[in-house]
């Protein structure tokens, strides 16, 4: 079992097809899996439908993928960020699924647990309901939604070791642990690999069963909205 | 005379309970923590996963890692915890946070919300949004009252798209606070220097005594 790839282009080789459902973890910019994306963008597959919680920002994260017209649809909940988005999407050449967020990360965290369908509150007498099976429980409605399986699951994490534990760093964690369990093929990205034995299996945030590639890189980490106050 | 954006977010303060879980949205809302009662203690959750949010960091200490909701770089506190965003959309979905505080494009008099999209304008998505007003123990909107045109906000029914239906429990805005009650709106208080004539003129909702 060797889980540990030299980079993101080796770790890709041989799990890319055109056409794929491409789960990705990230909030807004923050611990998005930019040297897989990149990885992507190298690689030049085409027609991907990727769920992702938010697409990036123009010359960043997804926005890469999109400025190469890779991404034929998005499933997101937010997607604000991002001019080239925008006219894509205006102009028709991109398809867009607006999930409420915990939907999303409802319908990943599900897929990857076996469950292919739930029933959920959220949304009920929205635009988002339209279509979908209601049911009433208790007196209260409810709408059913369904799990993602996607093809590949591309995340980020601050650590993992051999096996692929992984430990995510603060609000980083995010849509990356429901990504990582919902892919057919998980690779994970990380800061660090360090040796079998240095994670407290206590303290593990996902444990390696989820992961099947692991790169380790130097990661830019861009911070979106620089916000600051003064020292007192 | 009417409330500023200070004096709603001062009001909305005032329906903090202590050791309640609160959610802030983004806009007013967020300016409530600014006002948290003296002897209230209250966390505040951050939908990307975060449990504990504390006040903006000093210039040079940002963490690309810890952001809030509106992705505005943040900082935590000895309470603090982190979870993945399943985890915080259970406890979203699943009542345990106390209340929400959201900015509103319209709201009905029968507690339907409409905050995320006007058709044929650019629409952004509905983030979590609609996650909270259908989760939350209670919903509490802080909105103008009035469009720049005049146009009450405050209606029989939304035109807009809704975002949740029947979900918002009381409405604050800069001419006063109104819950929604069986057959409408009923008045709590008229802001500061605003008559209940005037709150009633600018309201097109049903208000009920």
């Amino acid at each position: 079992m060797k889980k540990i790839y030299k980079d993101a282009s080796t770790a890709l080789d041989g799990v890319l097809f055109d056409g794929m459902l491409i789960a990705a973890g990230g909030f807004g910019l923050c611990g998005i899996p930019e040297l897989l994306i990149d990885g992507l963008v190298a690689a030049g597959t085409k027609n991907l439908t990727i769920a992702s919680n938010n697409a990036g920002v123009d010359d960043f994260g997804l926005g890469k993928l999109l400025a190469t017209r890779q991404i034929k649809k998005m499933i997101s909940s937010y997607v604000g960020e991002n001019a080239e988005f925008m006219r894509q999407y205006l102009s028709g050449e991109l398809e867009l699924e607006f999930n409420p967020q915990g939907t999303l990360a409802e319908r990943m965290r599900a897929g990857g647990a076996g469950i292919p369908g739930f029933y959920t509150k959220t949304g009920v007498g929205t635009v988002i309901a339209d279509g979908k099976d209601v049911k009433t429980f208790d007196g209260q409605d409810y709408i059913l939604e369904r799990g993602i399986v996607a093809d590949l699951a591309i995340v980020k994490a601050w650590k993992a070791d051999p096996s692929g534990n992984l430990v995510f760093r603060k609000t980083a964690r995010n849509f990356n642990p429901p990504a990582a369990t919902c892919g057919k093929i998980c690779i994970v990205e990380v800061e660090e690999i360090v040796p079998l034995g240095a994670l407290d299996p206590d303290t593990i945030h996902l444990p390696g069963i989820y992961v099947h590639r692991i790169i380790q890189g130097t990661h830019e980490k861009r911070i979106e909205q620089r916000t600051t106050r003064k020292a007192s | 005379m009417a409330w500023d954006r200070n004096q709603m977010a001062a009001r909305a303060a005032q329906e903090l309970q202590d050791g309640w879980y609160v959610n802030l949205g983004i806009g007013i809302p967020t300016l409530v923590s600014n006002y948290i009662p003296d002897g209230i203690e209250v966390t505040l959750q951050s939908e990307n996963g975060m449990l504990g949010m504390g006040p903006f960091p000093v210039e040079g200490s940002e963490d690309a890692d810890l952001i809030n909701a509106g992705k505005q770089t943040i900082t935590e506190l000895p309470q603090t915890a982190f979870f993945d965003s399943a985890q915080s959309f259970a406890m979203i979905r699943g009542g345990k946070i106390a209340m929400a505080i959201l900015g509103a494009m319209e709201v009905a008099e029968n507690g339907d919300l409409a905050n995320w999209m006007i058709p044929g304008k650019l629409v952004k998505g509905m983030g979590g949004a609609m996650d909270l007003v259908a989760g939350v123990g209670r919903v509490v909107v802080v909105m103008d009252h009035t469009s720049k045109h005049g146009e009450s906000k405050v209606l029989k029914s939304c035109t807009l798209p809704l975002t949740g239906r029947a979900v918002v429990d009381r409405i604050i805005t800069n001419l006063g606070v109104l819950d929604v009650v069986e057959g409408g709106l009923r008045i709590v208080e008229c802001a500061t220097g605003v008559t209940e004539a005037e709150l009633r003129a600018a309201t097109e909702a049903t208000i009920v005594p």
